[in-house]
């Protein structure tokens, strides 16, 4: 085999195994996506999704394999603010008494000094991330008061404030508007362009087709990886989803 | 004014001063309020009362032992505060019991060691300040370690401010970008024990998670800022120590159950009258809204 230069590679999962006090959570993944990538991770419910998104931000340690982010390690990726994870709406306390200026603010955390405070070229990044989901209006408004889809951009906004270079979106279409939605869709190209790389869950099959060049699907382990219009057929999609078949699961005319 | 010294305010408040030990009482449970309130929107925010529970109230044998062998009660207290959290994790991670379960389990066995131990020892430990705090009778070594322990958790609390308010609210993020979140972890449960053994000399173990919890939840119905809240919560926990203290000198009332109760009116009257959050809206009754 020859011999790969990691370097080119965002993400490089190799073989990786998680398990939680001997129950197995995820086993056998692997994952290579280059800068530039959108790929879609598609699964049941407890098939893995977000630990898989842990094992990448280093939020759970993994058991066996090993993670490659940009040819380093992840350890050294949360040093470098390489990574973003944006959490799903019902992944966050909504009621927390925080501003979404706030919010975004905690982008730039990991580059500031211990006491965090703000520097000049912070308070920029986090007014420029805010413009581009169109929250100006909304600097100092407590989360709780926010939409969802408000929400959903808050935390894409801390996201691009921390110019991270890879993206994990959990979930980014579930309960936003019609708005947000085109909102995140443009993001995704504009990201595309700036070369980042992103990994977002989804039930939603038709936003896979739309946004996504790779689909990785996954029941507890790879079931299949590819290009999109090879890999997201009606068979894997019924073999993901535990023999049932993807008509019932998105209706007919997919 | 001297005739019916009871009735005029001015001298409600200056006559307790006349006395050192009101005085030294009044000045030490500011100070142990303030740290606890502090703590207070962490905790509330963390979901940890329960947690606060459980710490306050295994410190206990640690408070026994350590006056016993003559250390700093703080120290026993410290050991044995961490010490349970450690145990709570660990049977929970290798048992199926629940979480809440090994928490109550765990923390009434401290505490019943603790009794015992009290029982035992028979030196000169008086259960009874420690189970109901003893703010009035508070040693001169006593005020020196709490001013110690309140001034490191209140240095502690202030440095990491944002990582702790980041930790309580995405910890997943805060892993994300390379900040320690096992470390923050630790940090608030030490500044949990430390705030625990000092407040309970203010309030007794048995009440001091009221300390712990009440004013946070006070503030948080009054604001959606978590500087504010930490501010409110704050005053709000100086204030009710210093009304809990006049009141139980002038009706002759047990010292910590009155702070505890002037905290638990305080938070009532947010409950019903908070502007946004209280149950009668009154942001609503007033503005018409929007």
């Amino acid at each position: 085999m020859e011999t790969i230069n990691y370097q080119n590679f965002r993400i490089d999962a190799e073989n990786i195994c998680v398990d939680y006090n001997g129950k197995v959570a995820l086993y056998d993944a692997n994952l290579r996506l280059k800068p530039g990538q959108i790929c879609g991770l598609v699964g049941m419910n407890g098939a893995g999704k977000t630990t898989f998104f842990n094992a990448l931000t280093g939020f759970v340690n993994i058991s066996k394999g090993k993670i490659r982010i940009n040819g380093e390690s992840v350890r050294s990726a949360q040093k470098d603010q390489t990574i973003a994870y944006v959490p799903q709406n019902e992944g966050i306390d909504s009621q927390f008494p925080i501003s979404v200026w706030d919010v975004v603010m905690m982008g730039r955390y990991g580059s500031m000094n211990i006491f965090r405070c703000p520097r000049e070229s912070d308070v920029q990044a986090v007014k420029d991330a805010i413009e581009r989901v169109d929250l100006t209006d909304h600097l100092s408004t407590p989360i709780g008061n926010l939409s969802g889809g408000q929400r959903k951009r808050t935390f894409l906004a801390r996201a691009i404030a921390q110019r991270a270079s890879i993206l994990l979106l959990d979930e980014p279409f579930a309960g936003v508007d019609i708005r947000t939605e085109k909102l995140i869709s443009e993001l995704f190209i504009q990201f595309k362009n700036e070369g980042k790389t992103i990994l977002l869950s989804t039930h939603d099959m038709i936003h896979v087709r739309e946004f996504c060049d790779l689909v990785l699907l996954i029941n507890k382990t790879v079931v299949a990886y590819g290009e999109t219009s090879e890999v997201f057929t009606p068979e894997n999609i019924t073999t993901t989803f535990g023999g049932i078949s993807p008509d019932f699961l998105f209706g007919p005319e997919s | 004014m001297e005739l019916c010294s009871f009735l005029t305010l001015d001298s409600f408040i200056t006559d307790p001063l006349t006395h050192g030990f009101m005085r030294k009482a009044l000045l030490m449970s500011s100070l142990v309020a303030a740290v606890c309130g502090f703590l207070s929107s962490y905790l509330t925010l963390k979901g940890w009362a329960l947690m606060g529970d459980a710490v306050s109230h295994s410190v206990m044998p640690g408070v026994v032992v350590a006056y016993a062998l003559g250390l700093p009660f703080s120290l026993g207290a410290f050991i044995f505060g961490v010490g349970s959290v450690a145990l709570i994790g660990f049977i929970k991670q290798k048992s199926r019991v629940k979480e809440d379960t090994v928490i109550g389990l765990v923390f009434t066995g401290f505490f019943a060691l603790g009794i015992v131990l009290v029982s035992k020892i028979k030196s000169n430990i008086d259960l009874h300040s420690i189970l109901f705090g003893s703010p009035l009778g508070i040693s001169l070594s006593d005020v020196k370690q709490t001013i110690f322990i309140s001034l490191l958790v209140v240095i502690l609390l202030s440095i990491f401010r944002k990582d702790l308010m980041l930790y309580c609210f995405d910890p997943r993020h805060a892993k994300t970008v390379g900040i320690n979140v096992f470390f923050l972890h630790y940090l608030l449960l030490t500044c949990l024990s430390l705030a625990a053994v000092v407040g309970l000399q203010s309030v007794g173990i048995i009440l001091v998670v009221a300390m712990l919890i009440t004013p946070g939840a006070t503030a948080y119905l009054l604001t959606d800022k978590f500087d504010n809240m930490t501010v409110i919560s704050v005053l709000s926990a100086i204030i009710s120590s210093l009304i809990g203290i006049y009141i139980s000198f002038w009706f002759d009332l047990e010292t910590g159950g009155s702070i505890v109760l002037a905290q638990t009116f305080i938070f009532l009257f947010a409950f019903l009258f908070a502007p946004r959050y209280g149950i009668l809206k009154l942001k609503n009754f007033f503005a018409g809204y929007k």
